[in-house]
């Protein structure tokens, strides 16, 4: 066993898991500012908002995530038009198309989980927004989104965690978040045990964070929520 | 040319849906297994089951298939190698996919099968214990039936995610759609239209799986009860 090859690789598997926060956070961060005026298209009465979207989300949550990335890092340096638009330094840059496709993938799910959650607000308390004279910015201000968010809640918090292993992905296109590293480390002591198991005790490590801190917001903000009986 | 990689890629199709048509069947069987330890009355199994869905769902699907293709020979081969046995052990791309994506996606059936088996009204098993039925016959009679209606949406929900993360594979070398959309992109200079052809297939198998299983979904609901609006 070469568990030391793994303690004198530690800093690098600590600046991994911050680039695999810092990944999975940014993409979510975005994208939940774009899922909530898509979800409210999603239902929108007029059709044609309603359409694109839908197309819109079936197109990224019908395809793997793995062919959005390459799509985007790989793909559109076939056009010319790109290569030498001002754009450039961007869109070839594999931080920038990992967060674009990223933003792209989760904010697909994220918005259909939302137009759930819309859907499921009870009528009476739209009505009783609307009784209380409230405009429409304001009713979806205090009304319609707080509500819409908190009964998203449960899926949401899934969609965070599909998020953060999706991170892993960033790997194949160079970038040295976690996996990146086990795969380095790998590559560089032909080692090909220890590397991956500590890769994946650190995912695992994260991912229970997250869920243990995802149950608290659950309870103080969708508590009400739940049933009151026993 | 275009034509011709075209051809090649999509042909490359049966190989990603054998390996995830091979992989359901394993997580099934996986799920079915894991859903009723976490239902029996046995602690040790129900916290081996426990163990087994927490550190799958856990860990992301690609380092699961690093570790399976990579990390579980290593070992294997430190262990032969202590014991003074003269060979190696190597795992096909294939075969590792399929038991990766089997693990991973048994432990996402387990809960799927395991909220479906809680859902069937325990008075149907009661009647069927007063009714004298054998085991064998009150599962084939009484709980599967109701287990593939209650667990279809599930069941539906994982598939369509399974059939994706068969792209996966690619990266250890299966010649899916994925590889050689890749092979396509690398050779040609024209990764878009590659990669484009490449979603396209995956799209249509969501969107052929979709239909399908709202066909049977339709089929298996006969006989329940709508509520009129």
């Amino acid at each position: 066993m070469n568990w030391d090859v793994i303690a004198e690789n530690l800093p690098l598997y600590l600046e991994g898991a911050k680039l695999t926060l810092i990944l999975a956070f940014a993409s979510l961060g975005i994208s939940f500012f774009l899922a909530i005026p898509l979800a409210f298209l999603r239902n929108s009465e007029n059709a044609a908002f309603r359409y694109t979207v839908m197309a819109y989300t079936l197109v990224f949550r019908g395809t793997p995530l793995l062919v959005q990335l390459f799509l985007i890092y790989f793909g559109l340096a076939q056009f010319g038009l790109v290569r030498e638009s001002v754009l450039w330094p961007w869109l070839s840059s594999p931080m920038v198309c990992v967060i674009a496709a990223f933003v792209l993938n989760t904010t697909a799910y994220s918005t259909e989980i939302f137009a759930g959650g819309l859907r499921h607000i009870p009528v009476g308390e739209i009505e009783a927004a609307r009784a209380y004279g409230m405009s429409g910015l304001v009713q979806a201000r205090r009304i319609l989104i707080p509500a819409m968010l908190t009964r998203s809640l449960p899926l949401y918090g899934n969609e965070m965690i599909m998020m953060l292993h999706a991170t892993s992905l960033a790997s194949t296109v160079t970038l040295l978040e976690v996996t990146g590293v086990a795969r380095n480390i790998t590559l560089n002591y032909y080692i090909q045990f220890e590397p991956y198991v500590t890769a994946a005790a650190i995912y695992l490590v994260l991912t229970f964070a997250l869920v243990s801190a995802f149950q608290l917001v659950q309870r103080r903000w969708a508590g009400y929520l739940e049933s009151r009986i026993g | 040319m275009v034509a011709d990689y075209a051809a090649a890629i999509l042909s490359a199709g049966s190989t990603t849906l054998l390996v995830a048509v091979l992989s359901l069947l394993v997580a099934t069987f996986l799920g079915l297994t894991a859903a009723f330890a976490k239902l029996s009355a046995s602690s040790g199994l129900r916290a081996v089951a426990g163990i087994y869905t927490f550190v799958v769902r856990g860990i992301p699907d690609l380092v699961i298939m690093l570790l399976v293709f990579y990390s579980l020979p290593a070992l294997l081969n430190q262990w032969i190698e202590m014991l003074g046995w003269d060979f190696r052990v190597e795992f096909s791309p294939t075969a590792a996919g399929i038991a990766t994506l089997g693990v991973i996606f048994g432990a996402y059936m387990t809960e799927t099968f395991k909220t479906a088996l809680q859902n069937i009204p325990r008075g149907q098993i009661e009647a069927a214990i007063a009714y004298g039925l054998t085991r064998r016959r009150m599962f084939t009679h009484i709980i599967l039936p109701q287990l593939v209606r209650l667990a279809l949406p599930g069941f539906t929900n994982n598939w369509l995610v399974l059939a994706k993360s068969t792209a996966l594979v690619s990266l250890i070398g299966l010649q899916d759609v994925m590889f050689r959309a890749k092979g396509a992109a690398e050779a040609t200079a024209m990764p878009f239209t590659f990669y484009l052809i490449a979603a396209g297939f995956y799209l249509a198998v969501t969107l052929v799986s979709m239909l399908l299983l709202f066909l049977v979904a339709r089929r298996f609901d006969v006989g329940t009860r709508k509520v009129l609006s």
